[in-house]
């Protein structure tokens, strides 16, 4: 092992604890954090908290599902970005590169434009996610090419238009006053909505995409070589860029399907591990997920305290990440060329 | 143990690079590649490494065809090391030498101590220790390609195959590569490597494959098959030879 990683793992810990205590206490009804650790500590052993019903109910029920929300999702579209930007060698991809987050978005509002339930909603993101990226590697592969990662990454462009042209379409015949407003609200990104049972089909496709992606760590090492040496070097590029692909695309749908779009998270924050534990994947993927959960956190926060309505976190998300990206192009260009 | 490559026909899917030709190289022998731009030295070397099909022919290591042989067992005998470039990402140096060693674990493992130590030797064998913690990205030119060289050590392959492994180095890091290049030979590696410097096959290579427009124009020992007429024909522009008379050595210059 080289430099050594535990400063950089110590900083992103110490991120997402004050990010915990940070969404645990913070809102429109304050809470102590001695009362937090009261009533966890009372879920843990069973036995009863010595909190106002009151208390309790909103760390069980309200805040504590948006608090595990958030962290999941940042994580998530960290590690998804961090394997994109890995496989496509290229710093700048995030993770709604082959269309999961506009495969998503049409998904959504063709829900919502259908009045459905907000699961069914969900249900459709997610596969609108997984179905517009299985389409744009279908696509990708079918057309010959010497350099099939290039053509990837153009046919998720042209495909992400088209699907965004269907998004304009569905906000075009959406109901002005009942229908635009929640289309909008969901494109934008929030965990307003957020509540126990969205917990389980969020926790699990991210747990599994994540898991694939840290069992292949070293050679997605190798693969952010170019394709011919990491071949030469031993490794089968083809079958592991599907793997990769459908982990990330797996993780980024979840994501995507329980808050909506919430962009720069999965641009920015590899950068950030990648300046704090340097560029090698088994500790890139951990670091970028402790990370992505405390930074995710504090704009979630942010985002439900800052005003008395709710700023979407696609916003706050954007205003944050702008400048944050501009000073990382002047001054972390050393971990990358 | 021999890489050889028979009745091969070379090219892409959509272009002929070129055809009928016939390579070998056994273990502990050193052999250059000549030829002018576009004559097909990459396509051959891609060919010759697996990574390119061979339209017609086949490509053999140890009597095994390569086709049939996986990627995996590929990298146990071929090592590649590609045209000095830069990484996307900033690896330690090290890591960048341990990424050799990957075709000797399996799909989900890391490097272990073994490997650690055999990148360590590696490096060792070098000079470039002292390389290990700097990032790939800020070492010169020079210090790139030794420790590609480091990588196709640890690797443990039966042969190298080096693309213009001098192309962007500065005089005298070239003699230091290539002779670096020449010590693999000694370890008992089969080398292949291709030049645009005849001068650099004379010196370090035992044979020389000349490859013009996809077609073999002589293949041998380097004193036989380098000489002005050969190399003329070659390059298609008259080839001038200067003999030191105390030494016996000669050079090439374009006229």
């Amino acid at each position: 092992m080289t430099r050594s990683a535990l400063p950089g793992f110590a900083i992103a810990l110490l991120l997402l604890v004050a990010g915990l205590a940070f969404a645990f206490t913070l809102g429109r009804y304050p809470i102590g954090l001695g009362d937090v650790f009261d009533v966890l500590l009372a879920k843990l052993t069973g036995h009863a908290a010595h909190v106002p019903p009151a208390v309790e109910s909103v760390i069980m029920q309200v805040r504590g599902p948006r608090v595990l929300a958030a962290a999941l999702i940042g994580a998530a579209l960290a590690v998804a970005g961090t394997a994109f930007q890995g496989l496509f060698r290229n710093p700048l991809v995030s993770p709604d590169i082959l269309g999961a987050s506009s495969g998503a978005a049409l998904g959504a509002v063709i829900g919502i434009y259908f009045s459905l339930g907000v699961l069914a909603i969900q249900g459709i993101a997610f596969v609108g996610g997984l179905g517009a990226v299985a389409a744009v590697y279908l696509i990708g592969s079918a057309v010959p090419s010497r350099d099939p990662i290039l053509l990837l990454v153009l046919t998720g462009v042209v495909v992400g238009a088209l699907l965004g042209a269907g998004v304009g379409l569905v906000k075009y015949l959406a109901d002005p006053y009942n229908q635009l407003p929640a289309m909008t609200f969901w494109l934008l990104g929030s965990l307003a909505a957020t509540g126990v049972s969205d917990l389980a089909p969020l926790f699990g496709p991210v747990a599994l995409g994540t898991l694939v992606l840290i069992a292949l760590r070293w050679r997605m090492n190798v693969m952010s070589l170019t394709e011919e040496e990491a071949r030469a070097l031993g490794v089968p590029t083809g079958p592991l860029r599907v793997a990769i692909v459908a982990a990330a695309t797996l993780v980024t749908s979840a994501s995507v399907a329980t808050a909506g779009i919430i962009g720069w998270v999965g641009l920015i924050v590899p950068h950030l591990a990648r300046s704090l534990v340097g560029p090698d994947f088994s500790r890139l993927l951990p670091a970028a997920a402790i990370l992505g959960g405390g930074y995710l956190l504090f704009i979630d926060t942010i985002a439900r305290t800052a005003s008395g309505i709710e700023i979407p976190l696609g916003i706050l998300t954007a205003v944050i990440g702008t400048p944050f990206f501009i000073w990382l192009l002047a001054s972390v260009q050393r971990t990358w060329s | 143990m021999i890489l050889e490559g028979r009745g091969l026909a070379i090219g892409y899917r959509d272009r002929l690079v070129g055809r009928d030709l016939d390579v070998a190289l056994p273990e502990g022998e050193v052999l250059a590649l000549l030829g002018p731009n576009g004559g097909g030295k990459t396509t051959l070397l891609k060919t010759l490494l697996g990574i390119l099909p061979p339209r017609a022919g086949e490509v053999r290591c140890d009597g095994r065809s390569l086709a049939a042989t996986s990627i995996r067992d590929r990298a146990r005998l071929l090592a590649y090391v590609p045209q000095s470039h830069v990484a996307t990402f900033a690896f330690p140096a090290e890591t960048v030498v341990l990424m050799g060693r990957t075709a000797h674990g399996n799909l989900f493992s890391r490097p272990n101590a073994k490997d650690r130590a055999v990148a360590r030797s590696s490096m060792e064998r070098f000079g470039i220790v002292h390389l290990a913690e700097r990032p790939y990205t800020m070492i010169s030119g020079g210090e790139r390609q030794l420790v590609l060289l480091a990588r196709a050590l640890a690797q443990e392959p039966r042969f190298v195959v080096l693309d213009e492994p001098t192309a962007s180095l500065d005089f005298g890091n070239q003699g230091k590569v290539m002779r670096e290049i020449r010590a693999l030979a000694s370890l008992g590696h089969g080398v292949l490597f291709t030049t645009h410097d005849p001068n650099q096959a004379l010196r370090f290579a035992d044979r020389a494959l000349l490859l013009r427009q996809g077609a073999r124009i002589a293949e041998g020992p380097v004193q036989t098959v380098l000489t002005e007429g050969n190399l003329g024909a070659l390059y298609d522009a008259p080839i001038k030879t200067l003999t030191d008379r105390d030494s016996g050595h000669s050079a090439f210059f374009p006229a």
